[in-house]
């Protein structure tokens, strides 16, 4: 299919960037990015009907995205700047001082695409209910999207949200959880299980969509099934499974990736894994 | 206008006059939703959540998503009022609206009753004293809190008008009306006064007590200068200078912890411009307890004699 075949060459193309973007700042969160490579490029190269020449922060008549687990915000940088709401040069200013590509995502700085500063966990969730309550009023019948972290899913917060997204029938949302089972101190069954995540969102009233995160046909395929169940009176989650830093093997298989950048020696390695198909910034 | 024009005989809850302007904003613009965290009678919404069903959000008693919501609903160009008591509207969530409101710069009215002391029975846990300068430090944030019915009533008429987040701070006894319903303007004092010998500067509840204790003063040959200073955040330097400038000594009283509040407000200004005496009529880095409020204001030192005695002190200290 050449739509998956494009998709599957922009990740690559987008890993390339989180690892040179991470490792110019030294500091930054390269495995998450890294693992949900292939949600983003999926989520802007193929779901989300948006205007990335006319930003605004309303987005009417635009579908909206909401990154909760802000910290995997190369990931999301990039994703935008090769999806034309900045050059993609600027990538090169991630973290720096007097940038608008700060550390975890804002609104402060301006940056077309982003609509809520995110960083701190667990709040992205009650935004995008807001957001999608916001749209029904306005009869816009676009689709407000999440990510949120495995991780994360331990903030009371996002459980107050999943309470009050189906007893209110908010179903033009899409959630979805990067679940790589990996976070800061370990695995998230050591550190603090989430039990069966499935069950869970099923007794809170959702639809519960699951899908591997790094198979893009299989992503594409969920993501549009999803789509297809909004307006049901049901939100939608999708669980995907996916594998943290994706794509770089010495990164993969463990969490000590999740926050540290790679050294010049280990960006050449990662580099010589990924193919460059659209021009390295 | 002096304090001998001020002889209220009604008397209402501040949280009404919210209620009631919430209401009215409700008929007169479509972009004004509202969101309760299973409180709606005690924040007086009854009003507006009946006529406008499907611009009030129920959200049950989850303060934080409430406060994510409201933040997301500003996204589609809605104007969303989030009622519940003062407590939980800062303290409880206060990294929510740091992050999700002040710092992504979203146009939401926190709205909180059942402010300070005179909360009255329900004690400590509900009684917060530091609301105001949780909300103060926040980049972004306008913080108010009206003296009465109507001035509640006015300023949250105001804040829809008002772009960017607000923290608005009433209370629940029903207290003395003497303030304006309709001239309101955010971050000018109302200068209720005029005087020479000592500047009184008041915020909420506790105007009333500075009128009467005006009052008093004059009756001993103080005449004061006095400031309803209902907006705390961006606070009106020039009303404060100009009034110190020529009494040359200040009082502050407020319903609140006198860390944080509204006399460290004023004392940054006088301190940097024209450094005077100051008085702090406040709580003393406590917590509350159970009981009436009048009866709470008087044992916790924020009784008319208490601004008295502090004026005094201020005029002597000179």
């Amino acid at each position: 299919m050449a739509e998956i075949d494009f998709l599957t060459k922009r990740s690559s193309q987008v890993r390339r960037d989180i690892v040179k973007m991470v490792h110019s700042c030294s500091s930054g969160h390269p495995g998450g990015s890294l693992g949900c490579a292939d949600f983003f490029v999926a989520l802007y190269g193929e779901m989300m009907h948006y205007d990335p020449q006319n930003f605004n922060m309303d987005g009417t008549g635009e579908d909206l995205f909401f990154l909760s687990n802000g910290h995997i915000s190369p990931v999301w940088y990039s994703s935008l700047a090769r999806s034309g709401y900045f050059p993609i040069k600027e990538l090169a200013t991630f973290r720096q001082i007097d940038s608008r590509l700060q550390g975890h995502p804002t609104t402060a700085e301006h940056l077309p695409g982003i609509r809520m500063a995110s960083g701190s966990l667990g709040q992205g969730l009650s935004v995008a209910i807001g957001a999608a309550l916001s749209k029904r009023l306005n009869n816009d019948d676009h689709i407000v999207y999440t990510l949120h972290g495995d991780g994360e899913l331990q903030e009371g917060q996002i459980w107050e949200a999943a309470m009050y997204a189906p007893h209110h029938k908010v179903d033009n949302l899409i959630a979805t959880i990067d679940y790589n089972m990996r976070q800061i101190d370990g695995d998230v069954d050591d550190v603090l299980s989430l039990g069966n995540l499935k069950a869970k969102w099923e007794a809170f009233g959702w639809e519960v969509l699951e899908s591997n995160g790094n198979n893009m046909a299989e992503l594409v395929a969920t993501l549009k099934k999803a789509k297809g169940l909004t307006g049901n009176g049901k939100p939608i989650v999708i669980i995907m499974t996916t594998e943290m830093g994706q794509g770089v093997d010495f990164m993969m298989g463990s969490h000590k990736w999740h926050g540290v950048a790679p050294n010049d020696e280990q960006l050449a390695q990662a580099l010589s894994q990924l193919a460059e198909t659209e021009g390295d910034y | 206008m002096s304090i001998h024009d001020l002889n209220p005989t009604d008397k209402k809850d501040t949280r009404s006059g919210f209620g009631d302007a919430l209401h009215e904003l409700g008929k007169e613009d479509e972009r004004v939703v509202a969101l309760c965290a299973d409180l709606t009678g005690s924040l007086k919404m009854n009003a507006f959540a009946n006529e406008f069903p499907d611009r009030f959000f129920q959200t049950g008693i989850a303060e934080a998503n409430m406060m994510g919501m409201a933040a997301g609903l500003t996204i589609g160009d809605k104007i969303p009022f989030t009622g519940t008591f003062a407590n939980f509207s800062t303290g409880r969530v206060y990294d929510q609206i740091r992050q999700s409101i002040a710092y992504s710069q979203k146009n939401v009215k926190i709205c909180a009753s059942h402010a300070g002391l005179t909360l009255g029975e329900d004690g400590a846990t509900h009684q917060i004293l530091e609301d105001i300068g949780l909300m103060r430090m926040l980049p972004n944030m306008t913080v108010i809190n009206p003296c009465d019915y109507n001035q509640t009533f006015a300023a949250t008429k105001a804040i829809k008008d008002h772009e960017g987040p607000v923290y608005l701070r009433f209370g629940r006894p029903s207290w003395p009306i003497f303030a304006s319903k309709t001239s309101f303007e955010i971050g000018k004092a109302w200068k209720i006064n005029d005087g020479k010998d000592v500047t009184i500067i008041a915020t909420g509840h506790m105007v009333w007590y500075a009128v009467l204790a005006a009052k008093e003063l004059e009756k001993l040959g103080i005449t004061v200068d006095l400031l309803n200073m209902h907006t705390i955040k961006p606070i009106d330097e020039e009303a404060i200078l100009t009034s110190v400038a020529k009494t040359g000594c200040v009082v502050t009283a407020e319903e609140h912890n006198r860390f944080g509040g509204l006399g460290e407000a004023v004392a940054q200004v006088t301190t940097a411009n024209m450094p005077v005496p100051q008085e702090f009529v406040a709580v003393n880095d406590s917590f509350g307890e159970s009981g009436k409020p009048t009866d709470l204001l008087k044992k916790y030192g924020l009784d008319v004699s208490d601004i008295v005695k502090a004026a005094k002190k201020a005029v002597e200290r000179k």
